[in-house]
């Protein structure tokens, strides 16, 4: 019995895992890059939701650290693209690899999280906006005038190794994340700092620490996005981490409702693929984006879903609840 | 024997050249309920802010348990065993009640954002706990019919008891109650005031009232502190409080004197 909670903690993916072996086999080549697409927004979106939604402060620094992510785990795969574990067949190998780049890249942008986070989370709203924009363009400008990063024309040659399978457990993982993160003391706590940070405090809320761990959860996952993307078009350059790139993200959040995960994912998945479909008309992505923020904070200000998730729904909690008298038993 | 919840030794508060709170001292014992009276601008949250961490008093030093907590972070006072409500109303709105009332609950919860990741027992048991701590809370302030409601939604006087229950959530041992009755009917007040006084005896806490309506304050509180401009101009039992002649000179005006058919104090005139 005291097993449960674990295997209960992974069940997710347990499920998971099948369902994006499945996606992999049935997703026609030509649409495959769009399915990573709309994973890696999923992914990059909940995250920034974490920050921008749950804890209500506004970073516009979520492309910097998916910058740190990419270049940590291309420097990791491209450094062991030869490497092969004797014990292990070539492919299994290569995963494990990769695997190990992808958490490389979580912690280095972890790390780069703390470090932003730290100080410039004393700050508020528009300061902490200012302070995170400014450190995505101090990355870019990092990595354009490093030598080891490859400059202005960035890392080429990366291996592919970014399928349905990664990028959906990996979006999974953050759905998860954040829904845990949600429905916990913590999250709760987070939600407290949103709504009034001075009774948060009072209340015996760690403003600043719980605003610098949010950030971190948030960055990390960021890092993962870049990671992904990385490996699923092989090319790692500066210009994939531009301030639009922060900027389409946190079009994502406001769209789907700042604190909702169920809209973060709605609107990841709708704009991606509708923007896909536009694809002829590429040029007036940005004003489309302009537009449709314009037109959406008009007639519906707190987003498609606003602070509502899919399992609130009264009929799903009907559902749920004879489910977990059963369990209880 | 053990110190008092509460101790406050000369603290004064200067922003600029504004003497907000000048040498203010109060100790509070057990179970005690204090009474905080003066005009607008007395200094009366002023205090409230220094005890609670809010502002690091100037000068002097607040005593929690006999413990030192001069320049401590308003969450760790509140660890500490000191909450607080506010003056106007600072509940998470978006929240539902059970979950402000949760929110407070989290200082004194083990689980960190590991188990919450994890979903680890000791997860699930914190809470779980921390669930029926929160519906006990509620229940105690009449608000269990309410739980699921968010708290903007809720009708005045019960948004102001919800902000009482988050406060005793935190498990304090001495509450500050900054004016609690404020924009509500006498008959709310007076109901208000005997739940102060249960949750008194219930809790065997310390509970300080800044509180205007002077009827009010003097029938519920043992003893009484009255401000003006930052400076502590009368303490006692609220009888003696009311016969002070600085107090009704500085307070309560010419004007309850006349209601109460009491002889301007010497040497006062009405202005």
């Amino acid at each position: 019995m005291r097993a449960w909670p674990v295997v209960k903690s992974f069940l997710p993916f347990v499920i998971g895992f099948p369902v994006f072996w499945a996606l992999e086999q049935v997703v026609p080549s030509a649409w495959n890059l769009v399915a990573v697409t709309v994973f890696v927004n999923i992914v990059l979106a909940v995250s920034l939701n974490v920050v921008n939604g749950f804890t209500g402060q506004f970073s516009l620094g979520h492309a910097g650290f998916m910058a740190v992510g990419a270049y940590t785990s291309a420097k990791i795969t491209l450094a062991l693209s030869d490497v092969q574990l004797g014990f292990l067949p070539v492919f299994w190998s290569d995963q494990l690899v990769f695997a190990l780049a992808l958490l490389a890249a979580m912690t280095t942008a972890a790390v780069a999280g703390l470090l932003v986070g730290m100080p410039s989370l004393r700050l508020r709203g528009d300061y902490l906006a200012i302070v995170t924009l400014g450190f995505g363009e101090i990355i870019r400008s990092i990595i354009e005038n490093s030598k080891p990063l490859g400059q202005a024309t960035g890392l080429s040659g990366l291996p592919h190794r970014t399928n349905l399978v990664w990028v959906g457990l990996c979006a999974l993982a953050t759905v998860v994340m954040a829904r845990r993160l949600a429905t916990s003391s913590q999250g709760r706590a987070l939600f407290a700092i949103r709504e009034d940070e001075v009774a948060a405090e009072a209340m015996g809320v760690d403003t600043t620490g719980y605003k610098v761990r949010a950030f971190v959860i948030s960055a990390a996952y960021a890092g993962l996005a870049g990671a992904l993307v990385s490996h699923a078009i092989m090319l790692c350059t500066p210009r994939m981490f531009t301030f639009v790139r922060s900027i389409e993200v946190v079009v994502l959040i406001v769209l789907g409702g700042l604190g909702s995960i169920t809209g973060s994912v709605i609107s990841a998945v709708v704009l991606t693929v509708g923007l896909e479909a536009l694809r002829e008309f590429q040029s007036f992505r940005m004003v489309s984006y302009a537009l449709l923020l314009i037109v959406l904070m008009l007639t519906r200000p707190q987003g498609l879903f606003g602070t509502h998730e899919l399992w609130d729904l009264k009929i799903l909690k009907r559902l749920g609840r004879p489910a977990a008298a059963k369990e209880a038993k | 024997m053990s110190a008092n919840p509460l101790e406050v030794k000369n603290v004064t508060m200067r922003f600029g050249g504004l003497k907000a709170l000048s040498e203010f001292t109060l100790t509070m014992a057990a179970g005690e309920l204090v009474g905080m009276i003066g005009p607008n601008g007395a200094g009366k949250t002023t205090a409230f802010n220094a005890i609670t961490g809010v502002y690091a008093p100037s000068e002097g030093d607040v005593l929690v348990a006999g413990e030192r907590v001069n320049g401590l972070k308003p969450h760790q006072i509140c660890a500490k065993g000191v909450a607080r409500t506010f003056q106007n109303i600072r509940l998470f709105k978006q929240l539902s009640a059970l979950d402000n009332v949760r929110v407070a609950c989290h200082a004194r919860c083990s689980a960190g954002f590991v188990d919450a990741l994890y979903q680890t027992a000791h997860h699930a048991e914190e809470e779980a706990r921390i669930l029926a701590r929160a519906e006990e809370y509620l229940a105690v302030m009449g608000l269990g019919h309410r739980r699921d409601e968010l708290s903007r939604n809720l009708p005045y006087g019960e948004q102001r008891r919800l902000e009482i229950a988050r406060a005793l959530a935190t498990g304090p041992n001495v509450l500050c109650l900054d004016e609690p009755a404020a924009g509500m009917n006498t008959a709310e007040k007076v109901e208000l005031m005997q739940l102060i006084r249960s949750i008194r005896d219930r809790f065997g806490i310390a509970i300080l009232v800044i509180e205007h309506d002077m009827k009010l304050v003097m029938g519920v509180s043992e003893r009484l502190i009255v401000l003006d401009h930052g400076v502590t101009i009368a303490k006692g039992k609220p009888e003696e409080i009311r016969k002070d002649p600085k107090v009704i000179e500085a307070y309560l005006g010419d004007a309850y004197l006349e209601e109460k058919h009491m002889a301007l104090p010497a040497g006062g005139e009405a202005k």
